[in-house]
């Protein structure tokens, strides 16, 4: 699957998307931050609080315990601040 | 509805007007513009560099112009907003609202804004004279949205 940083998660991981291919125990959102977190210093880094990073997929927002199977894109951002 | 995202700076009033051109069942318009200032607590801004998650941002946009056009009776909506590099003085977005009496055009426009603000995929990061920084989030706008789901779409109507 296809996975999209933006702002400062995207400037942290040093990519703007990438393609991954996680374990089958990464089941929800919040698995696949915890999981990413896990893969490196810059990950480590732009993942260190969970709680903050919001989610979509397909380009729905979606809840940290939303269901990652079967997802073309997800994306990965901070707190929204347009306007 | 018009939604753009558009990364050069816009006529607002031209951008209003062609809500309204060449109709005659619309009593009400509101604009509302949000321009960039030039100081945030004091520290001055050289401009805002605003990022956008393309196809999501023009999606969430119109996700809630149907739920504002289900809400209240209108007429026309138009949205724009801005990516890129912006300007204090500049406007970032603008979000005008037809209908037939001012309340509906009101509230729509005040409930888009609300939404915008915490729910579109637009980052904002601000250039200062010595630093960039992106702006943090605001629990104020997260409760500006959320209290909508409160007040029901009958309320909404009256």
């Amino acid at each position: 699957m296809k996975v999209l940083y933006f702002a400062w998660i995207r400037e942290r991981v040093g990519k703007a998307d990438e393609e991954i291919d996680p374990p089958a125990s990464v089941r929800t959102i919040g698995d696949l931050v915890h999981w990413l977190g896990g893969r490196g210093e810059e990950y480590a880094y732009a993942f260190q609080n969970q709680k903050i990073v919001r989610a979509a997929i397909d380009r729905v927002h979606v809840r940290s315990e939303a269901k990652i199977a079967g997802a073309r894109e997800i994306a990965l951002f901070p707190p929204m601040t347009g306007g | 509805m018009s939604i753009r995202i558009t990364d050069t700076a816009f006529d607002v009033a031209a951008e209003t007007a062609a809500l309204s051109r060449g109709r005659t069942d619309i009593g009400a318009v509101v604009a509302f513009s949000g321009i960039c200032r030039d100081s945030e607590d004091g520290e001055r801004i050289a401009s805002l560099t605003l990022e956008h998650y393309p196809g999501m941002a023009e999606a969430e946009i119109a996700r809630h112009v149907e739920e504002a056009e289900s809400r209240w009776p209108l007429l026309g909506v138009r949205v724009v907003h801005r990516v890129g590099r912006v300007e204090p003085g500049e406007t970032i977005v603008l979000v005008a609202v037809a209908s037939k009496h001012r309340r509906a055009a009101f509230a729509a426009a005040e409930f888009l804004m609300d939404y915008l603000k915490s729910r579109a995929p637009f980052w904002k990061m601000v250039e200062g004279t010595e630093r960039k920084s992106w702006v943090d989030a605001q629990d104020k706008d997260d409760d500006a949205a959320t209290r909508w789901r409160k007040i029901s779409k009958r309320d909404a109507a009256e």
